[in-house]
């Protein structure tokens, strides 16, 4: 859905061929999410199918280039005018290794929130580190997804914090309850 | 790069007997000249000690603090003043700038009390407001100042006279997203003259600033980034339009 709403908006831009809408987009993108040119032909086949842009046919010799349709044109300010699903969410890797960690002989729950956070700041020091350069300052398409990361990345480190927190109170709550838990045992031997 | 300030096998205690707590234990960490070090933990682990006894605001239980090659265990209370006002600047989350002084005057009026003659420490306290960018606003009373251009005077009375170690807690504490960058770059930009910055933060945004995160947990350093290296996708030049 992104990719092909992403095509259209690069060619209500003016028509193209395949292996430019590539590079515009991965340009856009500052390389984050590469696409391949079969990526980018199943896409415009796609959507020529559904009428949103056409073929420009121009002779044996040139590259078959595409233009955005009317119907096109409505898809997309469509898609600019609603908001983007954030449900059901995408799978996450951090997410799953720690509900799978939970209660696991020889994982220490605690050391794999270490690890991660740790990675995430280290992320973090990268991104801002694009960000100090100053290349962002001058575009603002670049400016808005190195921003987007950034915050991704913060948040995670807040949920991995969040998580330790809990943890913590979890791992206390649970000693506690031993604490005044009669104990088995005592009781069978004084029998 | 040789170490502008270290933390040696460091202790605090707090209290005794049944209220003793142990703020820090056994903290060592060197931080580098012109090296922005964040410390990040939750409330309580000792950020906020490790800044204090860097300052020579509090004294270790034990070990040692060296700060610009001096050991600060072995100062007496005048000597140690001396270096907490001349080689050391600090940026609160509370400003504490002086209402009734503008904010040229916030900057010179210590390094006036420091001896220093009227006419130099006012032309000190102009140049360093030209390095935050608030030389226009010299003449301006903190009340007519907006939180952004607040901190800058703050940050501004801290690095004033070049002092080689900045001491920051959560600096940016209020300010929008943006003004909370600008004060970054001015700590960064401090680094590039060569001073250190230990930067104390639970924000992890704000973390990413430095050049090396160490992590606090209950007083004790438990784990710290590593040389730089991030997702092989990052490493990639971004390309430009």
């Amino acid at each position: 859905m992104s990719i092909a709403m992403s095509v259209l908006a690069i060619l209500e831009e003016g028509p193209t061929y395949g292996l430019r809408l590539k590079n515009a987009f991965e340009d856009r993108t500052a390389q984050m999410w590469p696409l391949n040119v079969g990526q980018v032909y199943s896409t415009l086949r796609r959507l020529e199918r559904d009428g949103l842009v056409h073929g420009l046919e121009e002779g044996p010799e040139a590259r078959k280039r595409y233009e955005i349709t009317p119907a096109g044109r409505d898809a997309l300010r469509s898609w600019f005018d609603t908001p983007t699903r954030m449900l059901p969410p995408a799978r996450d890797e951090l997410v799953l290794k720690l509900v799978m960690a939970v209660d696991r002989d020889g994982v220490h729950l605690a050391e794999v929130i270490q690890a991660e956070r740790r990675g995430a700041v280290e992320t973090l020091q990268e991104l801002t580190l694009m960000k100090r350069d100053g290349s962002a300052d001058s575009d603002l398409g670049w400016a808005l997804l190195l921003d987007s990361l950034i915050f991704q990345t913060e948040a995670r480190v807040r949920w991995l914090d969040d998580s330790e927190a809990r943890l913590a109170r979890h791992l206390s709550a649970g000693t506690a309850a031993r604490a005044h838990r009669p104990v088995p045992e005592a009781e069978e031997v004084r029998r | 790069m040789t170490a502008l300030v270290e933390w040696d096998d460091v202790t605090k205690v707090f209290g005794s007997g049944h209220v003793q707590v142990d703020a820090l234990s056994h903290v060592s960490l060197q931080a580098l000249r012109g090296e922005l070090v964040a410390v990040m933990g939750p409330s309580g682990s000792g950020k906020s000690t490790m800044l204090s006894v860097a300052g020579g605001l509090d004294r270790p239980t034990s070990g040692r603090v060296v700060v610009d090659g001096e050991d600060l265990s072995t100062m007496g209370a005048a000597e140690l003043a001396l270096v907490r006002r001349r080689r050391v600047g600090y940026v609160f989350q509370q400003l504490n700038l002086i209402d009734g002084l503008t904010a040229e005057e916030n900057i010179s009026l210590p390094l006036e009390l420091d001896g220093m003659s009227g006419r130099r420490a006012r032309s000190a306290a102009r140049t360093t407001l030209a390095l935050v960018e608030m030389r226009d606003l010299a003449g301006r009373f903190p009340e007519e100042l907006s939180g952004g251009e607040q901190q800058r005077v703050a940050i501004a009375r801290a690095v004033v006279g070049d002092r080689a170690l900045l001491l920051a807690d959560e600096p940016t504490g209020a300010l929008d997203s943006s003004t909370g960058e600008a004060v970054l770059r001015l700590l960064r930009a401090q680094c590039d003259r060569g001073a250190c910055v230990i930067l104390v933060t639970h924000d992890a945004r704000l973390a990413g600033w430095a050049d090396r995160v160490v992590f606090l947990r209950d007083g004790r350093i438990v784990d710290q980034t590593g040389p730089r290296s991030g997702p092989e996708v990052l490493l990639r030049e971004p390309a430009r339009r």
